[in-house]
């Protein structure tokens, strides 16, 4: 069976230059970083080349990159690591659209007995900055604020967050895990002080991320232990790993503006088929404030983990917001901040598009959709209901 | 991805029994699109009084569309009081098993079972009292005490894997431990569970009673999910109500009305009171 992976927010193809660059450190080159033997140095030299380029891509200094174990760390250790050296500070600022990696911080922060302001996003997914400027106090220790979102790649406009959260002299990390490598980035040219990205979402392996700490960050490690990456993050390096996501950021930086045009253009393709081909089809989230490889949709009458089964039966990989493919009985978070109604939300698919997928992909799924959507409105209950109530049964 | 068994991913691909009987002798519906999942099922009994045709329509997952496929199966063929000892676990059985945080799918086939069987004997679903416990997804004692005593549950946490009961808020978690813990007792003695005493009110303290009822009880919990009720008029024990808001156009407004409105009414006002909408 054809294989078609639009599913690039869940995880990625590990770039088959990523994979090759990183194969000899885990036979002939797997001496220790930190050896001051030559076998040990050779290696050194390869993760401060792998290093200087992950800066290149963010547009920092190398010095201001920390690796981790994945994105959840990274945005873990800004939180924690954050909060640690501000510790008169008691105040912590989110959103309520937030990756659990956030979002499950905080609530663990708020039943430590921190102040938690959660932001709340309007029906198309974008942020009140009135509110933001409201919320922030001397008390404020952190404002964390997503820079895409992973369910509807809507974007928040972090450099004008930035100037406000600045301004007042609050430290400013965001979680760019789906941004990266999608939109450009600089942080040179940012008001951002910490940024997490993963390496699993950029076609590098699982089990590598970044934080990036601007220089003169006040930050206390969260792993604690020896003395690498400057003392910010104890452990021996991930050393193939971060060779691989030196590949991997080398190779997004390049990809950029493929992402933009051409990625771009099949995802709105689809998004376009899909709306005119099945009837009841609402997006989520701002159209125009967005990932350009994403897209989340919403089929009325049905329900989200039906669909993605089917779709899967025809080799069409695809994620839900619905409450049943997670495990929890609700839908997810996100769609519900943005006030989705039920007829909608329990039907959410989500379409994350990468740089290896092809036209010729979005037509198999443009032909395979509309038949499934109709096969699940004609077992539910609810459709001829609607139709009915249309004067259209 | 949910571990599904063979048995029910080809139920679930090709569901048996899909559709809506004309004119049928009986028909329940349960569940609702807030919450996710919902059946709608209908039947017709031959000459002997089986079952003779039995059919489905389910929005829902695809453990809740072959959770009602296989209920279809199982019933057809069979006398109501046959059809009425199905439970849940033989639905699931049936296909398997199924995990068990999908359990509540074959619930929902057991409720649908349960509503149409007794609409088709012309009674009231809401003859018992009782009261919801999960305003998230509108889950009453009644389903929840059904619940713990067929499937033997202990923790909240299967109380929620089999009737959603907890799924959302989590507000009324103690109050699904208290009723597991009572129902464990019970079941221990063996005794049925005890039936709430009203007393007889004058016409003016039962209008008060039911002005206070709607509005502390029922009112709120509508408006959370986006709806709302107007009380018209009240005739003897007929209440009149208008709904607003999503409960207007919600399709299982009808089941809002009188598994929840009136449930709710007869457990704090008075056991005969009726429930009926004023359409505008």
């Amino acid at each position: 069976m054809k294989t078609v992976y639009v599913d690039n927010n869940a995880t990625t193809k590990v770039a088959p230059d990523v994979l090759e660059v990183m194969l000899p450190y885990f036979s002939e080159y797997y001496g220790n970083p930190s050896s001051m033997h030559f076998f040990g140095g050779q290696v050194q030299k390869k993760v401060d080349e792998a290093r200087a380029k992950v800066a290149d891509f963010l547009g920092a200094e190398p010095s201001e990159i920390v690796f981790t174990s994945c994105g959840t760390e990274s945005d873990n250790a800004a939180i924690l690591g954050t909060l640690d050296s501000y510790t008169e500070r008691r105040h912590l600022i989110s959103t309520r659209v937030e990756h659990p990696a956030i979002g499950n911080v905080a609530t663990y922060l708020g039943r430590k007995g921190y102040r938690v302001t959660e932001l709340s996003v309007d029906r198309e997914g974008r942020l009140d900055l009135d509110e933001l400027r409201e919320s922030l106090t001397d008390e404020t220790a952190l404002v964390s604020i997503m820079y895409a979102n992973n369910e509807t790649g809507v974007l928040f406009p972090i450099e004008e967050i930035g100037e406000i959260v600045k301004a007042r002299g609050i430290p400013f990390h965001t979680d760019a895990i789906q941004a990266a490598g999608k939109i450009p980035l600089n942080m040179k040219k940012s008001k951002l002080d910490m940024l997490s990205v993963s390496g699993h979402k950029l076609h590098a392996p699982k089990g590598i991320g970044v934080l990036y700490i601007r220089k003169g960050t006040k930050f206390s490690p969260f792993m604690i232990g020896g003395h690498q990456e400057k003392g910010r993050r104890g452990g021996t390096e991930n050393v193939p790993y971060i060779i691989g996501l030196g590949k991997a950021c080398e190779l997004a930086k390049k990809h950029l503006d493929e992402e933009n045009t051409r990625v771009k253009a099949l995802r709105d393709y689809l998004e376009a088929k899909l709306l005119e081909k099945i009837p009841n089809t609402l997006v989520n989230g701002d159209r125009v404030h967005r990932l350009p490889n994403t897209v989340s949709v919403s089929f009325e009458f049905v329900e989200g983990e039906s669909i993605l089964l089917l779709l899967s039966d025809l080799g069409i990989c695809a994620s839900s917001g619905s409450a049943c493919t997670s495990g929890s009985l609700e839908p997810s978070h996100v769609l519900r901040a943005m006030g989705v109604p039920f007829t909608a939300a329990h039907g959410s698919i989500r379409f994350s598009l990468s740089i290896y997928n092809t036209k010729e992909e979005m037509d198999y799924i443009i032909e395979h959709l509309p038949p499934i959507i109709q096969r699940l409105r004609d077992i539910s209950p609810f459709w001829k209901d609607y139709l009915k109530s249309q004067g259209k049964a | 991805m949910w571990d599904y068994t063979e048995k029910v991913k080809d139920h679930f691909l090709n569901p048996r029994n899909v559709g809506e009987i004309e004119n049928p002798d009986g028909a329940g519906e349960v569940g609702s699109l807030a919450c996710g999942d919902a059946l709608r099922l209908t039947f017709k009994l031959d000459e002997k009084k089986r079952i003779k045709d039995v059919k489905f329509k389910t929005f829902g997952c695809a453990s809740a569309i072959a959770s009602s496929s296989a209920l279809t199966e199982i019933i057809k063929g069979k006398t109501l009081d046959e059809a009425a000892k199905i439970t849940n676990q033989d639905i699931a059985n049936y296909l398997g098993g199924l995990p068990e945080e999908k359990m509540h799918c074959s619930v929902m086939g057991r409720e649908a079972l349960d509503a149409a069987i007794a609409n088709y004997r012309g009674q009231k679903v809401t003859k018992e009292d009782f009261e919801v416990i999960c305003n998230c997804f509108g889950v009453t004692d009644r389903e929840i005490i059904k619940a713990v005593r067929e499937n033997d549950l202990k923790t909240v946490e299967q109380v929620t894997y089999y009737t959603k009961a907890g799924g959302g808020c989590g507000q009324c978690h103690p109050k699904i431990e208290a009723i597991i813990e009572k129902v464990r007792k019970e079941m221990e003695k063996g005794a049925p569970p005890p039936k709430p005493e009203k007393k007889k009110l004058t016409n003016i303290q039962k209008i008060k009673l039911i002005e206070e009822t709607l509005g502390r009880e029922i009112i709120p919990a509508l408006k959370a999910d986006g709806g709302d009720l107007d009380l018209i008029d009240i005739e003897g024990n007929k209440v009149l109500v208008a709904l607003r808001g999503k409960c207007s156009f919600c399709p299982s407004s009808e089941f809002t009305l009188k598994q929840y409105v009136e449930s709710k009414l007869r457990e704090f006002v008075s056991d005969d009171i009726e429930v009926e909408e004023v359409r505008p």
